[in-house]
């Protein structure tokens, strides 16, 4: 199944986030948050995300979602630092929220990491009044 | 090697005591947090430096990013972490640095900047510092100059360049949120990197006149 990691720069956004996912997720499902900094201040931290990454793997892939700006370059030096080269990781241009919801459903069922990725990059299409 | 971990020192301590002005300008076009970014990261490479024992300038430049990326938080952590790890592989089994090397390594961090953030000069980054400052330090290696001359052209170009930050709109980076009202405001992240050559730059006229090499 396809691990999901979420980074926010704040740690409590990431934690939230993961309770809403972790309601629609399958038992076992790799969730992860990786929001905030060690000390507790607003900020993104590459090595959090990467021993988050390795943590959310199980073999089949992670998708990385993410908030602000910054958190997309944090993610991606947390890649290019992975000790695994080999493991797939991929980071969804999504909205944080319903992207981690949408990524988390499709994970559930069993989906590959490039239609996980889809999936949640599809929710910034997502409409809340018809 | 001491020279190295001298000038790690010194350019920490020009952080630090810049905190409050770096914040102030992040606030005006950004989240108020440059300044306690760069000092929390400064502080902890401080700490950390007190007890490693590094065996080569790689080493302690590895120690410098790898503390900026998991202390520093905002987009200034990665981008300076890269740009010390990038200089760090130049340095790998050195102990001594000559301008040539130097301009290397200043390269080598660059380029991580512009891979890490995807912003290229004129975007109201680091890089409108960084950028002319390596121009400017190899045009003086070229001339022949000394290293702390060739830092001279450079810290001087940089500072121009912090200049020129005021007259341009921010395209990357927070301060992108605000458009044309980033106009007029100087960014904080050049002036952070012109800060730390200010630090070299003084640390090796110091020593080139103590006669140190
Ligand atoms: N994509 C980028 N490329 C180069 N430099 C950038 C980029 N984004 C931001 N910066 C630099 O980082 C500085 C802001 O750093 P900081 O306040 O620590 O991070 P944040 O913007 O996440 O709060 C800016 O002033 C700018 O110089
Ligand atoms: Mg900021």
């Amino acid at each position: 199944m396809v691990g999901i990691v979420i980074v926010s720069h704040s740690a409590k956004v990431a934690e939230g986030i993961r309770e809403l996912a972790l309601q629609m997720a399958a038992p076992n499902q790799q969730i992860l948050a990786a929001g905030g900094m060690a000390d507790q201040s607003i900020g993104t931290d590459a090595m959090l995300i990467k021993d988050a990454i390795v943590a959310a793997n199980s073999g089949d892939g992670v998708v990385v979602m993410v908030d602000l700006g910054s958190a997309v370059l944090s993610a991606e030096l947390a890649i290019e630092m992975l000790e695994d080269q080999a493991l797939l990781v991929k980071i969804a241009d999504a909205p944080i929220l319903e992207g981690t919801i949408a990524a988390t459903v499709e994970a559930s069922v069993g989906r590959s990491l490039s239609q996980v990725v889809a999936t949640a990059e599809g929710a910034r299409d997502m409409h809340k009044q018809s | 090697m001491a020279n190295v971990i001298r000038a790690i020192e010194a350019l920490a301590d020009v952080i630090i005591a810049n905190k409050e002005k770096l914040t102030e300008l992040d606030a005006a076009i950004g989240d108020a947090d440059h300044g306690i970014n760069m000092a929390r990261g400064f502080e902890a490479v401080k700490a950390k430096l007190k007890t490693a024992q590094p065996d080569d300038i790689g080493a302690v430049l590895k120690l410098v990013g790898m503390t900026l990326i998991s202390t520093v938080g905002g987009a200034s952590g990665p981008l300076y972490g890269t740009a010390f790890l990038r200089a760090a592989a130049i340095a790998q089994g050195k102990t001594t640095v000559d301008g040539p090397m130097a301009g290397q390594m200043l390269a080598a961090a660059i380029t991580g900047i512009k891979e890490r953030g995807k912003a290229v000069q004129g975007e109201k980054t680091m890089l409108d510092a960084l950028e002319p400052a390596y121009n400017a330090f190899q045009y003086g290696l070229s001339m022949n100059k000394t290293m702390a001359e060739c830092l001279e052209l450079a810290v001087n170009a940089a500072q121009d360049g912090v200049e020129y930050t005021k007259t341009i709109i921010a395209t990357k980076g927070r301060a992108s949120y605000l458009g044309e009202r980033s106009l007029g405001h100087q960014d904080a992240g050049a002036t952070s990197s012109y800060l730390i050559l200010a630090a070299l730059t003084q640390l090796a006229k110091k020593q080139s006149q103590a006669g140190e090499p």
